[in-house]
């Protein structure tokens, strides 16, 4: 009696089972090579989810037989996805690290920068209209809590034409993993010996005890410095001209102090190509140039080099073509800065270099 | 026992045998799982892990100290909050108001219930923190500034804030249940004790004593949601990894954290750490669940045997 009750059990435990997997879709591999309507899968990157929204939509409206879905899971769980070849291609906000490449099971790795980003320092001081004037030393010491209070001479040498308040400072960073925070640290230790020794390039910083409080995400950051008076703090370029942030002019290589937007970033990338290694894994914060704003960095996609699936690769690679020249134009409306044209030259001898069973996937 | 067995009878205990299986298999999955994935750092730094104070992902110092402290000093804060407003509230629907009042304050207390918690956080930031800084804050530190809890600097962001919106998201639930637990007390102990002569506040204390047990299983759900709530927490509690007396300092609770960085976490030891606050949690809720059911079987001995009458 028991063992028939234990079987039943068993049985109906199967059944869930098999009824659960059910929804896999079993004929993945008959679907893509039918060649009615093919579907890529890419995820990473939250910062660039706007645009390749923007990008999928319009791109399904010219070619519906193909379409592209995002996931905006983040830059670390898109390297996973590609590495794990969960994803058609994977998007990050810093290039990938050479151990990250090995572990990708696909093969090699190509990266391709699609649309540039930059970070900008926002603050909340009601008494201060035109914008403050910044330098890596000064941000880096406000940070480290070296420097309290707003008028300290330090900030003040800077902005001599602006009333600084005797008010104490409040910084706030990224509590959340962030290719923010990464492309911030990053600038701040190239600049400034003294951070790169105590917080160094980092997606997690972690400030001193004491010293300031974190938000999460860039709306966290964002509600905290525009509710408490006398504070400062770093988010995204677009998500700062979306909201109209106060932003304060960072001080570049050249000692211009430079406002971000669209220009100043697409000029940051320009100054630097000359520098690109081949595989353009490479940083452009503190960029040369005398109009490049210097905390700013590329979004990449991750795509292998010798595809797979033949109709997806071609996909892909028409896709990656049209973002990077056609799909162009939705870049500033939505506040990103376009990659310049010296750059896009080098992408098309990415996308040309993908291959499918040895054979280029486009001429 | 064979004759009464039906076939009917059988497919119906598998079925229920089934589901309470399930829920078996999961929790020891999930425990299991996690195990496996933090054994890195279990291996590293042991029971050190739990007793660390320091957290620098980028130098590989875990320590979940601060995080456990902050877990639990917010979740605490807002039991001692939430509890008395929530009992208040139950007590006054169920005992004192008349139905048209009733119906319409508990369908707003249910509405509460089905914020969702960004919705809480983004609030928190923009309304409650600059509440918390301007005019709560600064009354408790002029008034009780001489105790550690109210010194220090005064944000608007902190534990104090984070706390109060804990207490915010789990009033709803601990009224709720409350309120059923209150309603099913039969109405012959109310009229038992009107008919000897108890007025409305004894009456209704008796009320309470037969609901106790019920009551304490609704502030340890309370509990549980505020153990394990994520986004509102994180956008007001200031996110700094650190053990302060005040509670107007910033601080980080378990769930924020692995919610916050558990997507950008590549490198396998920061994973491994993450892993293991999540480990942390389970141990945390599970002592603290342990601890609350044990107080609450010393509260309600007493009353253990009124309400099996």
């Amino acid at each position: 009696m028991r063992i028939r009750r234990l079987k039943t059990a068993i049985f109906l435990v199967a059944l869930l089972i098999i009824s659960g997997c059910s929804g896999q879709p079993w004929g993945q591999k008959s679907g893509s090579s039918s060649g009615t309507s093919l579907n890529l899968q890419g995820s990473g990157s939250t910062f660039v989810k706007p645009i390749m929204e923007k990008w999928s939509s319009e791109y399904g409206r010219l070619y519906p037989e193909s379409k592209i879905d995002y996931q905006g899971t983040g830059s670390g769980a898109g390297i996973k996805a590609i590495q794990n070849q969960t994803s058609d291609f994977g998007a990050s906000d810093a290039a990938m690290k050479d151990d990250e490449l090995q572990k990708a099971l696909g093969g090699e790795l190509v990266h391709i920068p699609v649309v540039l980003g930059a970070v900008v320092i926002t603050y909340n001081l009601e008494s201060v209209k035109q914008p403050l004037k910044l330098t890596p030393e000064v941000i880096s010491d406000i940070y480290l809590g070296k420097i309290k209070v707003w008028n300290d001479e330090r900030i003040q040498q800077h902005n001599p034409e602006i009333q600084l308040p005797a008010t104490e400072i409040l910084p706030v960073y990224r509590a959340d993993g962030s290719g923010t925070s990464d492309i911030f640290t990053d600038y701040l230790s190239k600049t400034v010996p003294e951070w790169k020794e105590k917080i160094g390039r980092t997606k997690n910083p972690q400030l001193p005890q004491g010293v300031g409080v974190g938000g999460k995400g860039n709306e966290g950051v964002m509600g905290q410095v525009k509710n408490t008076p006398n504070t400062i703090g770093y988010v995204e370029l677009t998500f700062a001209k979306a909201n109209r942030l106060p932003t304060a002019l960072v001080r570049n290589s050249s000692g211009q102090f430079i406002e971000p937007d669209a220009a100043t970033v697409t000029k940051a990338a320009a100054g630097m190509i000359s520098k690109m290694p081949e595989d353009l894994r490479f940083e452009i914060t503190n960029a040369e140039g005398a109009e490049s704003y210097p905390i700013a960095g590329m979004v990449y996609v991750l795509v292998y080099k010798n595809q797979r699936d033949a109709g997806k690769a071609k996909v892909l690679a028409d896709f990656l073509w049209w973002i990077t020249h056609d799909g162009e134009r939705y870049v500033r409306s939505l506040h990103y800065a376009p990659i310049p044209p010296e750059l896009v030259k080098r992408v098309e001898v990415k996308i040309k270099s993908l291959t499918t069973d040895g054979k280029p996937v486009r001429q | 026992m064979a004759q009464t067995d039906t076939t009917g009878d059988r497919i119906f205990r598998s079925i229920l045998l089934v589901a309470s299986s399930i829920i078996v298999v999961i929790v020891v999955a999930m425990i299991g799982e996690m195990v496996l994935n933090s054994m890195p750092t279990i291996r590293q730094y042991g029971i050190g892990f739990l007793f660390g104070r320091d957290w620098v992902p980028s130098q590989n110092q875990f320590g979940a100290l601060p995080f456990i402290y902050g877990t639990v000093v917010s979740s605490v804060l807002a039991l001692i909050i939430s509890v008395p407003i929530s009992l208040g509230i139950a007590i006054f629907l169920v005992e004192q108001s008349p139905k048209h009042i009733a119906t319409p304050i508990g369908f707003l207390v249910e509405l509460l219930a089905a914020i969702p918690s960004v919705v809480y956080g983004l609030w928190g930031i923009f309304v409650l923190a600059p509440f918390v800084r301007d005019h709560l804050g600064a009354y408790l530190e002029a008034y009780l500034g001489w105790l550690p809890l109210f010194q220090g600097r005064l944000t608007g962001i902190g534990m104090l804030t984070g706390g109060i919106i804990l207490a915010l998201m789990i009033t709803p639930i601990i009224t709720s249940v409350v309120r059923d637990v209150l309603q099913a007390v039969p109405n012959t102990q109310r009229e038992a004790a009107l008919a000897l002569g108890a007025t409305k506040w004894e009456t209704t204390r008796i009320v309470l004593g037969n609901a106790s047990s019920g009551i304490a299983g609704a502030i340890v759900l309370g509990l549980g949601r505020a153990l394990g709530e994520t986004m509102a927490v994180t956008m007001v509690i200031g996110n700094s990894p650190q053990i302060s007396a005040s509670l107007f300092e910033p601080a980080y609770t378990i769930a924020s954290v692995l919610a916050a960085n558990f997507a950008d976490a590549t490198e396998e030891l920061y994973l491994s750490a993450l892993i293991e606050m999540g480990l942390v949690l389970f141990l945390v809720t599970f002592i603290v669940n342990a601890l609350a059911k044990l107080l609450v079987m010393r509260v309600t001995r007493g009353t253990a045997s009124a309400k099996h009458v």
